[in-house]
């Protein structure tokens, strides 16, 4: 199990230096009409944005094992997934831009991505993805394929009942289901010691009779040789797991979050160990890649996320009367 | 309000919330607030700003996003004769506790024969206008009215959401306090008039079940609520200068609703415009309307015509939010129609 597919990990640089690229230009672009008084209605982009800098590992650590055909469900901060699993940019953008030829033609927004072509969703409510994972790990199992489903949900939402219900389901189905807990030590304001009872949530996979693993410090390698067993594992008909990655969250709950809660030092910290540089750092120590290689696959990155975003901005927006449209088929 | 001797000071909707809460909590050890966020953040839209210091983490808990058990919670606390208030942070997320409201609060002091007293305030900010889609916009004022056993209150101006606050933390009967993100007065929102107000200082209630003649009229009664109460008067500032005389009406209370106030209105004005951010069907719109047809049809000169958010998730969108969350022109247009020929 410890092998490590050069290929693989050139992937999950891609994906996750992708998201990041993607991000920083959301970012920014959330900014514009907002400035010099944030008002979170206003601008390019309104409304909430949660952004996933820092919390790349935990999705392109395991889908670089999945396959179009495995159902991903991810949370309200949801694009590091939603990239790695290979959602339509451009389509995605639009979305976030809130333009007819979005995912959704503009109703879902950043926070309600939905791409059927690569099993691909994400919500608002808290936990509210766990079960939908399970029922996808249900149908593969019904229909006796290989395929299998992956929920993502940060710390905070292992305390709801949906957590608890749906791994109860998985264990006692055994269902082809894997749960990743990205805990970024914080729900919003609520640090994770003061919202969990335990220091970790692979911890719980024993409550359920299934396998726990556990990631330190947000490491993607560590990530990737965990995921393979699980999701080998899984594919096999062996039962579900539940992956905690240690994680961070480089950036507010929100964009706009005071963050008075979190001590100042606490994000340069982080930042200092930024997952993606280790990563690069890890491919040129090992000699698995080289600075041209790595300088050619980012140039790819920034085309491709800015040409997304050309896409979106060109892009016109809705008619206000299709508003109507999509309540029933 | 009794006395006009009482210091008055200009507040935002979430300062006088939060000055309700710190009062009440000062006169009475019994009280305490749990909920996501409550603490040192001090409530995502600002209604617990700077209680934590003030009170600590004892009387100010944050929670984890246990929803169901942390609700759940308040009625044990409450039947063992506390009285928590309890925030939930946005109206959309009580899909996940519903069972503990609709089956537990609501009926448990009903199903014990008046004997269980359950004490309980939730406190939860519904409301949109600033593109955060179908799963963080929801009014639902309706889906909580519906059901019996919970009062309902969603009160627009600073002055009233500081009385009827106090008056749902001393109702012993459960209360759902609905405050409107737009109208808490919030910097990083959309800034309007109505979020600030004359406050007085002192300690005062407003009652549960009366609404308030927020402008007289002779031409046409309107009926708001938040949100829809302010739009209803900026519309009818539009008709004076077309000559009309409009009477708005805020609701403030859902549930119990102020039938009285409604029909004497109508008496005068012959003419009922109801507005609501929560969606048409089943909604304030049908219940108001079919309260007037019953009671006061015969005062009525016009059909009476209702104004809702069509029946649609709230899109994400801008342009299609702004389409179906009713607007100042709506209302003005719908006026015109009904009185100029």
């Amino acid at each position: 199990m410890d092998h490590i597919d050069i290929k693989d990990l050139l992937w999950m640089y891609r994906a996750m230096k992708k998201s990041r690229y993607f991000e920083e230009r959301i970012e920014k672009a959330y900014l514009e009409g907002k400035q010099p008084i944030f008002n979170i209605g206003a601008g390019a982009i309104p409304g909430e944005m949660h952004l996933s800098n820092g919390q790349e590992p935990s999705a392109a650590g395991i889908i670089v094992h999945l396959t179009n055909n495995d159902t991903v469900t991810a949370t309200h901060r949801p694009h590091h997934e939603a990239i790695a699993k290979g959602v339509d940019l451009k389509k995605m953008a639009a979305e976030i831009y809130g333009k007819k030829t979005g995912l959704s033609k503009g109703k879902g927004g950043h926070m309600h991505l939905f791409d059927p072509n690569v099993k691909f969703s994400c919500g608002g409510i808290v936990g509210a993805g766990i079960p939908h994972a399970v029922g996808a790990a249900l149908a593969n199992k019904k229909k006796e394929t290989t395929d299998i489903a992956v929920a993502f949900i940060g710390e905070g939402a292992a305390n709801s009942g949906a957590f608890h219900e749906s791994l109860n389901l998985a264990a006692l189905w055994n269902l082809p289901f894997i749960l990743v807990v990205e805990d970024n030590s914080w729900g919003i304001s609520v640090a994770q010691k003061a919202s969990t009872s335990i220091p970790s949530n692979d911890l719980r996979a024993s409550s359920y009779g299934i396998k726990g693993y556990l990631v330190n410090d947000n490491d993607p390698i560590e990530m990737y040789k965990v995921s393979k067993e699980a999701v080998a594992r899984a594919r096999k008909g062996k039962g579900p797991s539940i992956i905690e990655i240690k994680t961070y969250r480089f950036l507010g709950h929100f964009q706009g979050d005071p963050e008075l809660y979190r001590n100042k030092e606490e994000v340069p910290s982080l930042r200092a160990k930024d997952p993606i540089n280790r990563l690069k750092e890890y491919l040129l120590k090992e000699d698995l890649s080289t600075t041209e290689e790595i300088k050619t696959l980012e140039n790819e990155i920034y085309t491709e996320v800015d040409s997304a975003f050309e896409f979106a901005i060109q892009s016109e927006y809705p008619k206000p009367e299709e508003a109507l449209e999509d309540v029933f088929y | 309000m009794e006395t006009t001797k009482d210091k008055i000071k200009k507040l935002t909707g979430s300062k006088a919330m939060i000055q309700a809460l710190d009062q009440e909590m000062d006169r009475d050890d019994s009280i305490f607030v749990m909920g996501e966020d409550v603490g040192k953040y001090g409530g995502i839209f600002g209604s617990t700003t700077g209680l934590f210091d003030k009170y600590g983490g004892e009387r100010i808990m944050d929670t984890p996003i246990s929803e169901t058990g942390f609700i759940g919670a308040a009625v044990g606390a409450a039947a063992e004769g506390l009285r928590p208030i309890v925030e939930l942070m946005f109206v959309d997320f009580h899909g996940v506790v519903m069972d503990q409201i609709y089956n537990h609060i609501a009926k448990i002091p009903y199903m014990s024969g008046g004997n269980v007293k359950l004490p309980i305030v939730l406190l939860t900010a519904v409301g949109g206008g600033y593109s955060d889609a179908a799963q963080h916009s929801q009014t639902l004022y309706a889906s909580f009215g519906h059901l019996p056993g919970l009062k309902v209150v969603a009160p627009t101006f600073p002055n009233d959401i500081k009385g009827m606050l106090i008056a749902a933390i001393r109702d012993d009967n459960p209360v759902i306090f609905m405050f409107h993100k737009t109208l808490q007065g919030l910097g990083w929102m959309d800034q309007i008039d109505a979020s600030l107000g004359p406050v007085p200082e002192e300690t005062y209630t407003i009652p549960l079940n009366k609404a308030n003649v927020v402008k007289t009229g002779k031409d046409v009664t309107i009926v708001g609520v938040q949100m829809m109460t302010v739009k209803a008067l900026e519309a009818a500032k539009e008709l004076t200068d077309l000559g009309i005389d409009a009477e708005v009406i805020d609701l403030r209370s859902i549930k119990p609703i102020d039938k009285e106030t409604i029909l004497k209105s109508v008496e005068k004005t012959g003419r009922l415009v109801v507005v609501d951010e929560d969606y048409y069907s089943y909604g304030i719109t049908a219940e108001i309307s079919a309260i007037v047809a019953s009671e006061g049809f015969h005062h009525l000169k016009a059909p009476v015509v209702r104004i809702a958010t069509p029946d649609v998730p709230i899109p994400y969108s801008r342009v299609m939010e702004k389409f179906v969350i009713p607007d100042v022109k709506d209302i003005v247009d719908t006026v015109k129609n009904m009185l100029i020929v």
